[in-house]
């Protein structure tokens, strides 16, 4: 499979998402948005842990610092400039992500997931107990940001289709970006740590200061699919910042595959549409989850997008993984 | 504060911070000496104040749950460590948080299904039943002093097994280089699994005690899981002793923290174990 | 090219559910109702014991509201606040109910309202008491059939007051139903003479409450009020007594303290009082009525949670009934709800102008497993409904 034709079907997958907006069902465009918005945040945790090797259980501060960042920046009875808000709760979560990567980023292995988790709750906290962002009920965004800049509208986002469209095109953006940083020698180097810091380290490279620029830049990232969601839903709530969302994109992450930009898209998608349907078979439904969840790990190692490939080495004649 | 009040509050640390080292110590083993992350542990805890509540109310004795339940426990952890995590030891450790993550979701279930979404509670033996007077107004149950005795000995009845039994120090060198045991001729696997079951039962015993006072409830297990956690990095992984110390120190910081700071008080625990895993990556206590 | 197929195959199945939806669609001449309530977790027995409730009303009432036949859309909302906007989007939207019924988690709740006010959709909150909902964010569209958490604490301030009690102190959550509930609670006591001298907070759902116990027993008050609710609270009652509190410091709280969990607290919570709107040996023929049924239909005893579901269902009936049956004439249904006058097993109730019930309050003691009426505390107890601008 060359890469022309691999780009096509690429081309012609974002197409088949870019006509969800002509069905007119305002449900299906949000649902359909958010999970794009989760394809973010899944590619930004992907950069960390699938690229770099750095396993981070805390994933969800980011995003929720963001959201967070773009109701509290936003005035009450009026709409923030969308220039104004999106670099500001991005630099936020950029911001939190420095700082804490500062700290997390001297530890390693199983300690390094437990740390990265308790500066996670730490902002939950802050969220949850303090009257910081309205407490453990969350808090409301009253007015989408503006796009006007002097007068002129290019876009409309308390328009569904609007909003939509802005999301889609944001997600190839940062799909887009993430291939061509993993290109650069930047990339390159942290695919290098995560197979043998020490090895890099003996080459001469400051790996430390390469996983702190991933650890950013996914925080950053996480923001982004962060600040999304908070203008698409105008609601936020601690729970964003809660565990259980980082260990929600972490399966995402796993889902579709680590280290594999498309497989992990794929795997926000699945993840959704197996919330949807199992909810809509049994009240039970995380009794499947965790059934497919506990099924994933043991019999599919390389996720979804590792499917294609056993079958083929399957039928290739059954050698030993 | 008083001096009294001071006192009594000393008290209530140790107590609170006794209990959470019951939870945390199988919490330790298992990490420490299977290298295994189980985020199902506050699962264990949930089971076995559910197996309090079901067995309390077959029998009428909670002393007779317990009695019931430690075995059943520690099958269960033989069987689950059979099945499922003997497939985990040579996986990362990603796939073990994802692997347990999708084990509490089905433990939560399969509860709501079998036993159903009330609160219940459970009662506490009628020979522990009284208070002792403290202040002109205030007791001290008697039934929280008995766990604390009970937490106390089975700590040192741990200590005694890793540092001073057979058993104890083929975990220890399973631990420290598994392959070389095997190679003794030592079944590695069935004491892995030994390890496991009875970290599964300490967890499962702390659910049965503390049942009399938290009740028994849905997502019970939730909370106790991440201060776990916090206590088994704060104290060493595989440590027996620092989970205790780590305990302590946690009793400590969210009793006087809810008094003090209570605003902060919920960060409070967060803040201890940040600063002691930048301070000493290791934990405060190495392995050992 | 493999993982190109995945992502595909996934939109192709959003897709082909999206399709299915739409195939859902209208049917005509019946109403359709929404409950979004938690079906699972630690609130699942209440959204269990609400659409009972909710149900029963409508089986008096042959299976129909407003003259037409009833259909339901359900969603569980696991009492998660991250995910409500999208489950209330998810009957609004796709389901295109005529009234969403939820919740009991004021978080949900409030994500829930949001919705219903940017959809035009009418809503009925069943149980959440966050006094934001029939205040700051009331809407002509958001009604409730259950409290705020301002009035049964208010009206426990009044009678301890009138009761002589002179200084309190208060433990509670930190949260905006525990520091609402105190607050009610406070204004009441303090307007009566009263003083609250300790007001002591634990952060949400914080369970270890003996270092509260201690600094109570150190600060020696007349008496002490709080708030928890469910298995907390169980925990709290049995804790306080154990602690020997019980006997020598009076223990005082909205009903929630000892409603559907007197059995998790043993005996601890026997003899104490709480306020509520609702209570056990109300003894008017309709609570008689509606608790025969309940129990025949469903095995269990009914609680304030079926009562305020029951409720729900009579408030939407009236307003059907003022629009002649016909869901999509708002304007009337509104009008309808607005001035209906509910016959509710707690007691008649009307609504205020902030669509709250305004309805009395009684002071209740436990005697077993029941929390019994002995008085009226307050009647007809209105919610002031600060910053609504209806």
């Amino acid at each position: 499979m060359n890469t022309h034709a691999s780009l096509i079907l690429k081309l012609i997958a974002v197409a088949i998402i870019a006509c969800v907006p002509l069905s007119g069902e305002s449900f299906y465009i949000e649902i359909v948005g958010k999970v794009l918005v989760m394809a973010i945040f899944a590619l930004s945790l992907d950069l960390l842990v699938g690229f770099t090797g750095l396993v981070s259980f805390g994933h969800a501060a980011y995003f929720g610092i963001a959201a967070y960042a773009v109701a509290i920046l936003s005035p009450q009875y009026e709409a923030a400039s969308l220039w104004y808000v999106l670099p500001a709760s991005i630099g936020l979560s950029a911001l939190a992500a420095f700082v804490i990567g500062l700290f997390v980023l001297r530890t390693k292995g199983i300690y390094f997931i437990m740390v990265t988790l308790a500066f996670a709750q730490m902002a939950y906290f802050i969220f949850h107990d303090t009257p910081l962002g309205g407490g453990s009920d969350g808090m409301y965004l009253n007015n989408k940001p503006s796009a006007s800049i002097f007068g002129w509208e290019p876009f409309d986002l308390t328009n569904e289709v609007h909003m939509f469209y802005f999301i889609l095109v944001t997600m190839v953006l940062v799909y887009l970006f993430l291939a061509r940083v993993l290109q650069s020698p930047f990339g390159r180097v942290l695919v290098g740590i995560k197979s043998n810091e020490h090895r890099m380290q003996s080459l001469g490279y400051f790996t430390f200061r390469y996983k702190l620029g991933a650890f950013t830049l996914a925080g950053a990232l996480g923001g982004l699919a962060g600040f999304l969601y908070a203008v698409l839903f105008g609601f936020v709530t601690p729970e964003l910042l809660s565990w259980h969302e980082s260990g929600n994109v972490l399966l995402m992450v796993i889902l579709g595959g680590m280290g594999n930009l498309v497989g992990v898209i794929a795997g926000a998608f699945a993840f959704e549409a197996m919330r949807e349907v199992f909810a809509d078979i049994t009240k039970y439904w995380q009794l499947l989850m965790g059934g497919v969840i506990v099924a994933v790990v043991l019999f599919l190692p390389g996720g979804l997008a590792g499917i294609p490939g056993r079958i083929k080495r399957a039928m290739q004649g059954g050698e030993a993984k | 504060m008083d001096f009294a009040s001071f006192l009594i509050q000393m008290l209530n640390s140790l107590q609170y911070g006794l209990l959470l080292f019951l939870v945390a110590s199988g919490l330790t083993l298992v990490f420490g000496i299977m290298g295994i992350i189980n985020l199902a542990h506050g699962s264990f805890y949930m089971i076995g104040a559910y197996l309090a509540f079901v067995l309390t109310s077959m029998t009428g004795s909670l002393v007779m749950a317990i009695v019931l339940g430690i075995p059943l426990a520690l099958v269960f952890g033989a069987f689950l460590e059979w099945a499922l995590f003997s497939h985990l030891y040579k996986r990362d450790h990603l796939e073990q948080v994802l692997l347990t993550y999708g084990l509490i979701l089905i433990f939560e279930q399969l509860r709501s299904l079998l036993v159903g979404d009330d609160v219940h509670g459970v009662a506490i033996p009628a020979f522990l039943d009284a208070s002792i007077q403290l202040t002109e107004v205030m007791s001290y149950p008697v039934y929280r002093l008995a766990i604390s005795a009970v937490c106390v000995v089975l700590a040192v009845a741990l200590y005694f097994v890793i540092q001073r039994t057979r058993l104890g120090m083929m975990i220890r060198a399973g631990n420290d280089d598994r392959t070389m045991v095997e190679s003794l001729g030592i079944n590695i696997n069935m004491i892995y699994r030994i390890v496991f079951a009875l970290g599964v039962a300490l967890a499962a015993l702390a659910g049965m005690l503390a049942s009399p006072i938290s009740s028994v409830f849905p997502n019970m297990g939730s909370h106790v899981l991440i201060i776990s956690f916090v206590i088994v990095v704060i104290g060493g992984i595989g440590s027996v002793w620092g989970a205790l110390v780590a305990a302590l120190i946690v009793g400590f910081a969210d009793t006087f923290g809810k008094v003090l700071v209570p605003e902060l008080s919920g960060i409070v625990v967060y803040v201890v174990m940040a600063v002691v895993l930048l301070w000493r990556p290791e934990g405060i206590l190495k392995k050992g | 090219m493999e993982r190109t197929f995945k992502i595909a195959g996934n939109i192709a199945l959003t897709l082909a559910l999206a399709a299915a939806g739409m195939g859902a669609a209208q049917a005509s001449e019946k109403v359709k109702v929404g409950l979004m309530l938690p079906y699972t977790g630690t609130y699942a027995a209440l959204g269990n014991a609400i659409t009972n409730g909710f149900k029963q009303y409508v089986a008096e009432n042959g299976g129909k509201l407003g003259g037409r036949e009833v259909e339901y859309a359900v969603v569980d909302d696991e009492s998660n606040p991250a995910k409500a906007t999208e489950n209330a989007k998810k009957l609004v939207s796709r389901d295109k109910v005529d009234v969403l019924v939820g919740t009991v988690h004021s978080g949900v709740a409030l994500a829930m309202a949001k919705v219903a006010r940017d959809t035009k959709t009418l809503m009925i909150v069943p149980n959440a008491g966050a006094n934001d909902l029939t205040g700051p964010l009331c809407s002509p569209y958001v009604f409730r059939s259950s409290f705020s958490a301002w009035q049964p604490s208010y009206a426990m301030g009044e009678a301890l007051a009138k009761k002589g009690v002179k200084n309190i102190a208060t433990v509670t959550w930190k949260y905006s139903f525990g520091e609402e509930s105190v607050a009610g609670f406070k204004e009441a006591f303090e307007k009566g003479g009263g003083k609250v001298v300790k007001e002591m907070t634990l952060p949400f759902p914080n369970v270890e409450f003996q270092p509260f116990l201690t600094e109570i027993a150190s600060a020696k008050p007349d008496a002490v009020f709080v708030f928890f609710a469910g298995a907390g609270a169980a925990k709290f009652v049995s804790d306080y007594a154990a602690a020997g509190l019980k006997n020598s410091i009076p223990l005082y709280g909205p009903g929630f303290l000892t409603d559907g969990n007197l059995d998790a607290m043993g005996g601890a919570g026997e003899g104490l009082m709480t306020t509520l709107h609702y209570a056990d040996g109300l003894n008017n023929g309709k609570d008689t009525a509606f608790r025969t049924k309940y129990a025949t239909t469903y095995k269990m005893q009914p609680d304030v949670y079926a009562v305020q579901g029951y409720d729900a269902a009579q408030m939407f009936e009236a307003g059907l009934k003022a629009a002649g049956g016909d869901p999509s004439k708002k304007e009337e249904v509104i009008k309808g709800m607005a001035s209906a006058k509910i016959d509710s097993p707690r007691g008649t109730f009307t609504l205020s102008p902030a669509h709250n019930p305004v309805q009395d309050i009684y002071m209740r003691t436990v005697k077993g497993s029941e929390n019994v009426v002995t008085e009226v505390v307050s009647k007809g107890l209105e919610d002031p409904a600060r910053g609504c601008k209806m």
